[in-house]
């Protein structure tokens, strides 16, 4: 389910992470299936919020320095 | 002018019950400023633009306006709690907190568009707001190049919660105010605490404590638990070092950004205890432990716990009591505690075991639980009203951190970003240099509830409420019930236009046919609660006669 990869420690390697498949909700395991559809539901309300094109916006989010 | 807001006097544990999470506490937010289709902006030009239209607000909702000028005659940003004061030619510029920021005319113009400069003709002093007092007691203003909000002085960590948790509202209000206004560019607010390319700015916590506490046990009590402290509330990070040059998430926002153990800067060489002493109430008697390490907060739960497990621990210093322990390097070890997301980095102590910041956790709550339980703070029903709950929540954190993490993602914040990031790395194959990943991290600090992705997660139930949001909303214009900041809202709210200023230690009248400005010293944060000048303001509708009977005048003397 969603959320399994971060009970696991963190490899500092971080390109290990990224070809891990999430693993196919267990048959019959209601809760994780649902659990699974809350955070797609979730996932597809903010893909709506999001400001559009990610890297331009995050890059000119430049703040000048504060305490 | 010797005359004090009424009150009993104060013993030094400040009158609240002892040995708990009970002491008065205020929190300070520099919101990161940033307007999309302005993208060369002056930040303090936009800093002033969204204080500006706050009072524009606040006009609207009462007439004669319901805040004030900022007073700076008490502030001491050099004065150092080791017992110095730094020269003012070897301070730092931005040390310099005790000036008012000078906005010349252009910049002014600039500001506000040279229209509305001519129009403001009510400013008779000319000069421009950039720092005011509002009716809930908080100050909002232009620090460095962003507006903060400081709240007014609280009892409690939920009321901590609760008045913070208004200033984002406050916030929120100015946002609004400017998205209205066809002839300034909109301006997005966000509580979070870097930018991600090497520029911090903070949260601040203030704890009153007696000043009889040496300030060394205080360093030495505070500094293991600060180093360990953002497993329950950091905000969360995706990026490591100050710029993010290397990819992946952390625990906290601020900590790649302090350099040193004790120091009196805020702005540079960050130090994990601050050692400024502005006590801003009777100084020997005082003095404001002024926080500088912890993350901006949205989640209520992380919040909570940020004061309350500090207040509690400050309960241990000053008995005493706190665990004799001392962590190596503290610096490198706060950093390594932020980048290891799993927990189970091992940190070395001064007697060479070597525990998880979790243990370390463990080993505070359980001499806070010992004290307050010994001291009768912490029972159910007979105990202080918060201390019990905050040593509920802090060992129900610490036990899902340690096991459940599913569950702590409701109200651990940096866990609860870490599991949207998560759910976005698994759906769409994102590694962490992803700018997607970046925008999330981003956009959950916006304080816009159709924006921030805290609020839709709020708005979800997947985040926990400690406060309803009916209490925050009267806590945007209601000040807290038992400080003084009860006497400033209120003098605010009721004698706005018959003030000359205030400041978290005075407020100063400037009523008509009194000929000079009568200063009320507010000296005493547990006096000028509603039980001891409730009665005052019912009786006087008028700020003359109120004054007159505060200071023991006869009416026009």
């Amino acid at each position: 389910m969603a959320g399994q990869e971060q009970q696991q420690p963190q490899s500092r390697d971080t390109e290990v992470d990224e070809d891990v498949p999430a693993a196919p909700p267990a048959p019959g395991d209601a809760q994780a299936s649902a659990a699974t559809q809350g955070v797609d539901d979730l996932l597809d309300e903010i893909d709506g919020v999001l400001e559009s094109n990610a890297e331009e916006f995050v890059r000119a989010f430049v703040q000048k320095g504060g305490q | 002018m010797t005359a004090v807001v009424p009150g009993k006097p104060a013993d030094t544990a400040g009158g609240l019950p002892v040995g708990g999470a009970m002491r008065v506490m205020g929190s300070e937010t520099e919101y990161g400023i940033h307007a999309p289709s302005a993208p060369g902006a002056n930040a303090t030009m936009m800093s002033a633009r969204v204080i500006q239209a706050y009072a524009q607000v606040t006009r609207q909702r009462a007439a004669g306006g319901a805040e004030t000028r900022w007073d700076y005659t008490d502030e001491e940003p050099l004065h150092d709690a080791r017992g110095w004061t730094l020269e003012r030619s070897s301070a730092d510029p931005e040390q310099l907190t005790d000036q008012p920021p000078v906005l010349d005319a252009e910049a002014v113009a600039l500001a506000y568009g040279r229209q509305e400069l001519e129009a403001d003709g009510e400013d008779e002093s000319g000069t421009l707001l950039m720092n005011m007092v509002l009716g809930n007691g908080a100050r909002l203003y232009v620090d460095h190049a962003h507006p903060e909000y400081s709240s007014p002085e609280v009892t409690n960590p939920r009321a901590a919660v609760t008045w913070d948790a208004a200033g984002d509202l406050v916030a929120l209000a100015a946002v609004r105010r400017l998205a209205a206004d066809p002839d300034l560019p909109p301006v997005n607010l966000y509580k979070n605490n870097t930018d991600n390319k090497s520029v911090s700015y903070g949260s601040h916590e203030n704890y009153l404590m007696p000043r009889s506490v040496p300030f060394g046990e205080i360093v030495r009590g505070l500094t293991p638990f600060f180093v360990t402290r953002q497993i329950i509330c950091g905000a969360g990070r995706v990026g490591l070092g100050q710029d993010s040059a290397r990819a992946g998430y952390q625990i906290s926002q601020r900590a790649d950004f302090f350099e040193t153990e004790v120091g009196l800067e805020t702005t540079i060489r960050r130090p994990i205890i601050n050692t400024r002493d502005e006590p801003h109430a009777t100084a020997d008697k005082y003095r404001r432990l002024h926080v500088i390490i912890g993350d901006a907060n949205l989640s209520q739960t992380s919040n909570f716990l940020k004061f309350g497990t500090t207040a509690m621990v400050l309960s241990l210093i000053e008995a005493g009591l706190a665990p004799r322990i001392e962590v190596h390097e503290p610096v490198a070890a706060l950093q390594a505690v932020s980048h290891d997301t799993s927990l189970t980095a091992l940190l070395r102590l001064g007697d060479g075991r070597r525990i998880t910041a979790l243990d370390l956790q463990w080993i505070y709550l359980e001499a806070a639980s010992k004290h307050a339980q010994d001291t009768g703070v912490a029972d159910a029903v007979d105990g202080d009203g918060h201390t019990h709950e905050v040593l509920e929540r802090w060992s129900a954190t610490l036990s899902e951190l340690g096991g459940d993490r599913a569950s702590a993602a409701s109200s651990v914040e940096w866990l609860a970003k870490l599991s949207l990031l998560e759910g976005y790395r698994q759906r769409d194959g994102l590694g962490w240099d992803n700018a997607r990943l970046g925008l999330v991290d981003l956009q959950w600090a916006d304080i816009r509830p159709e924006k921030g992705l805290y609020y839709r997660l709020l708005a979800r139930d997947r985040m926990q409420r400690i406060v309803d949001d009916a209490a925050i909303a009267r806590a945007v214009t209601e000040p807290p019930s038992d400080t003084r900041a009860y006497f400033r809202g209120r003098c605010v709210s009721r004698f706005g236009a018959d003030l000359a200023g205030a400041s978290w230690d005075s407020v100063i009248f400037d009523v008509p046919g009194r000929g000079r400005l009568q200063r009320v010293p507010t000296r005493e944060p547990l006096r000028g609660t509603e039980a001891l000048t409730g009665a005052l303001f019912a009786r006087h509708r008028e700020a003359g006669t109120f004054l007159a009977e505060l200071l023991g005048l006869s009416p026009g003397s």
